[in-house]
């Protein structure tokens, strides 16, 4: 098994696709965007990838190949597709290999994001694996003038059971050409499967591990220069003048130029734009509110007491039932904004030339990244191609194509192939943050201790949507309300891995378990008897399973010795999110008086696993990125400017801070489902709640490490 | 600008470059050895780690004038990317985006050679200074401890 990266022009790319001749090419495409059939049909090499959405090969050698559309960025989709496509086609794992494709606007959803990949493709995976095993076996059938029924499949070879002759895939895929494509074909029974659910390693792992220039950053093209833009560093303003004399002295440095987003300084080699770009002398102008963290604080309070909002979801009567309360239990919960931080910093390629645009790089939607550089240069989008490179990391950063735009209109402005970087401190100053958010949750307990009111109301920075009003616990309470504020502010967001749940689902599950507490219960029973209320009789609209958060808050609860052990301080948490469950349960010791997580159980039902080491990389990396993000990450505003700009000031999480994680995937008998983002949501609400269990202190705002429970034990922050 | 004499994976290089240059930005730009990464150009990540006189540096703040030493890169590390690190870091499956790669399994090689047979804690403490956004941390310190038992 080996990945290949396609570093091609699109010609080289229709060429390519021509080594296969003499072999079965099956295209498969969708007939509409969230459609559960697919179409598989055979095709000429030559033509191929003409109307395909994916495509698989198999030569007259033997070898699998199998084009992977989807940007990879460590969710390690070049991985997994091929190996449901394998499976399926009882090929040998050996003999399959993976190519990355570039961007055409053929295939089927080609962008990273949302956790929707696997559990979209899935079915079309399958059906084309299952396609072309039909197509061998029927091919090896006719030579031998026997059955099909007699016949079936293992290791790439076709073998006729009662004679024990076999045939390889290699020697039948001519023939196997000729065979009508069939309609329907049987998939695996999931008992059979051989490769899914197993680990496999990840393909690229040679070319990772030996420094092979797979990244966007790595790209080089003869002759190309390099660009760096110095944006204003305040949101706020914008460029009013500068003065780029002295810079255009410098050594390596061809040019200065004014962008839409700045002042592009341009040269030849990136230490010298870097030293350049320092010294340009620029004044900015006021352009919109320049805004401090303050500022947002005080704004926050304005708008959850006096706002308008947007009532996303109102179910019975909760002034009533506020109004009846026993007991009242009101809180608000804040977060700041957060950069993305991949660690490979945005850049990109560009060479807009008289007859089109080439661009290779980075990133997660490239469809969208086109259409963008065409409405910028005005040129059509069939002359611009491409191409995907490996990406440094993601986390929804590369969503956004300002960077790919920057790169095409610098290319443009200098007419030269351009290579655009981004330093750290541009990327964590520059912007599409996830969104700042307060939200006040308020919740009416009778005098049993039953939650018979429940109100939301969420500001976002920025952010229209702050809510999930069809999650947990909606479908739980007979009287709820649950609205939307936005706040306009000219500092840029966007989406940031788990957008929205990755601060809502902390904020709603350390509030429950207050609620819990407030009504005398265990927070684990507590949110038990409201699942089982919703699973008797659901008020109003469920987006989620009942049985499955019930499944995953049991198991949880029943690995980690649930308010059975000695020594540790246990917290809990539980969220659905891009279509799966997550359970958790983090346990904190007082070390110096001071919080530490020592270990996170986690129970996961993301259907079916598909590669079970990619899985666990997907949830452990998450429970680390949630536990960093939630303890650690401080972004604050100065006069519009971010304060932390570099990882001296803004802190990650590290190797000696992670703890021990316990991780259990349940075998739940569906088909995939995201698993990307749904491991971090749950994480923040399991450490805050183990935190107030050790410390008796409620996390009302993230980081945890700005709390005074961190803050004052020693009179000194640890950091 | 100016010439500089480096020995880079053991062949002897020649570079025309301003002499506060950065080791990184030489080998990436000027020799095309783009295996080493730039991640904050701040020593705080990692990312750029490579061995001077076998001892873990951070190129990115280390002027092209200041190496006096022989430089090795992840490229080369190992002549077949068999280096027990790069075997290890195979064999636990570690990669995820990929990227702070280079510069942990180099952090690693050089830790391993002062401490062949290092605790947990051990490891933990000597790979603390690299960061890994995708969080693969539990990973890379399974494989220090794989390529520690490694000959």
């Amino acid at each position: 098994m080996e990945s290949t990266q396609q570093h091609t022009s699109r010609r080289d790319f229709l060429k390519w696709s021509t080594f296969t001749a003499g072999g079965l090419v099956l295209g498969f495409k969708w007939s509409g965007a969230e459609a559960q059939t697919a179409e598989v049909f055979a095709a000429a090499p030559s033509a191929a990838p003409v109307a395909m959405n994916h495509y698989l090969s198999i030569g007259t050698d033997g070898i699998v190949t199998i084009f992977s559309p989807n940007p990879e960025l460590g969710q390690n989709i070049l991985t997994s597709f091929p190996m449901i496509v394998a499976d399926e086609l009882d090929a040998d794992w050996k003999q399959v290999k993976v190519l990355q494709a570039p961007f055409d606007k053929r295939f089927d959803r080609q962008l990273t994001g949302g956790s929707g990949a696997v559990p979209h493709s899935w079915p079309l995976l399958r059906k084309a694996g299952a396609t072309a095993r039909a197509m061998l076996i029927a091919a090896a059938a006719k030579r031998w003038g026997v059955p099909e029924s007699e016949c079936t499949a293992s290791d790439s070879f076709v073998i006729h059971t009662p004679s024990g002759k076999k045939l390889g895939y290699g020697e039948l895929a001519t023939e196997a050409a000729a065979i009508p494509v069939p309609t329907t074909v049987k998939l695996k029974d999931k008992k059979d499967f051989k490769l899914i659910g197993t680990a496999v390693k990840n393909v690229a792992n040679k070319d990772i591990l030996t420094g092979k220039p797979l990244y966007g950053l790595d790209f080089y093209r003869e002759g190309m220069l390099y660009a760096m833009i110095q944006r204003p560093p305040s949101f706020g303003t914008k460029v009013k003048s500068f003065d780029a004399t002295a810079v255009k002295a410098m050594p390596g440095i061809i040019d200065v130029v004014q962008t839409q987003n700045g002042v592009a300084v341009v040269g030849k080699s990136t230490w010298q734009v870097m030293k350049a770009k320092k010294a340009l002398k620029i004044t900015y102008e006021k352009s919109g509110n320049i805004e401090s963290s303050a500022d947002h604080d005080r704004i926050f309070l304005e708008q959850l007491d006096h706002g308008k909002a947007v009532v996303k979801r109102q179910d019975g009567d909760v002034e009533a039932a506020f109004k009846n309360a026993a007991k009242v239990v009101k809180k608000d919960y804040q977060c700041p904004f957060l950069p993305h931080n991949p660690l490979e910093p945005m850049n990109f390629f560009a060479h807009v030339k008289e007859d089109g645009v080439e661009l290779v790089g980075p990133c997660q939607i490239p469809g969208s990244a086109r259409t963008a550089v065409s409405k910028l240069l005005n040129i059509p989008e069939d002359k611009i191609t491409l191409e995907l490179t490996r990406l440094g990391g993601g986390f929804g950063r590369r969503l956004y194509n300002d960077y790919v735009v920057e790169a095409a209109e610098v290319s443009s402005l200098v007419k030269a192939p351009v290579k655009l970087i981004w330093s750290r401190e541009d990327d964590m100053m520059g912007g599409t943050y996830r969104s700042a958010m307060r939200y006040r949750f308020e919740a009416a307990l009778d005098d049993k201790g039953n939650m018979i009111g429940y109100k939301l109301r969420g500001v976002g920075m920025n952010d229209n949507n702050t809510t999930r009003e069809h999650n947990f616990p909606s479908g739980a309470i007979d009287n709820l309300l649950i609205e939307t504020i936005n706040n306009p502010t000219p500092i840029t967001t966007g989406a940031w891995r788990a957008p929205v749940t990755n601060f809502l689902a902390y904020a709603e599950q350390a509030f429950i378990d207050e609620v819990a507490q407030a009504a005398g219960k265990d927070p684990v029973e507590f949110r038990l008897e409201l699942l089982e209320k919703v699973k008797a009789k659901p008020v109003g609209r469920t987006d989620y399973n009942v049985n499955r958060m019930i499944d995953v808050t049991k198991r949880v609860a029943e690995r980690s010795g649930w308010g059975k052990k000695k020594g540790v301080f246990q917290g809990f948490s539980v969220y659905y999110s891009h279509r799966s469950y997550v359970a958790q349960v983090a346990e904190v010791v007082l070390e110096k008086g001071k919080p530490v997580v020592k270990k996170i159980y986690a129970v996961a039902d993301c259907g079916q696993v598909v590669n079970l080491g990619g899985a666990q990389q997907q949830v452990m990396g998450g429970i680390v990125d949630g536990m960093g993000h939630a303890l650690y990450g401080k972004f604050t505003f100065k006069e519009g400017a971010a304060e932390q700009n570099n990882f001296h000031n803004y802190r990650l999480i590290r190797m000696k801070e992670i703890p021990e994680i316990d991780l259990f995937f349940v075998d739940s008998g569906f088909d995939p489902t995201g698993l990307g983002e749904p491991a971090l949501p749950p994480t923040g609400g399991a450490v805050a709640n183990a935190i107030f269990k050790a410390t008796g202190k409620r996390m009302y705002s993230q980081p945890f490490l700005e709390t005074d429970v961190f803050t004052s034990t020693s009179g000194k922050k640890t950091f | 600008m100016a010439l500089f004499k480096l020995t880079v994976n053991g062949k002897e290089r020649q570079v025309d470059v301003e002499a506060d240059t950065p080791l990184l930005w030489v080998l990436r730009d000027s020799l095309h050895l783009v295996g080493t990464k730039y991640g904050c150009g701040v020593a705080q990540c990692g990312a750029c780690t490579v061995h001077m006189n076998g001892a873990a540096v951070r190129s990115c703040i280390l002027p092209v004038s200041a190496v006096k030493s022989p430089i090795t890169t992840i490229e080369g590390l190992s002549e077949n990317g068999d280096h027990p690190v790069q075997q290890a870091w195979d064999e636990v499956d570690v990669p995820q985006c990929g990227y702070c790669q280079a510069g942990q399994m180099m952090t690693a090689a050089a830790f391993l050679k002062t401490n062949p047979k290092p605790t947990l804690e051990e490891v933990a403490s000597a790979m603390h200074g690299n960061l890994c956004r995708c969080g693969a941390y539990h990973r890379i310190r399974e494989a220090v401890l794989v390529a520690s038992k490694k000959k």
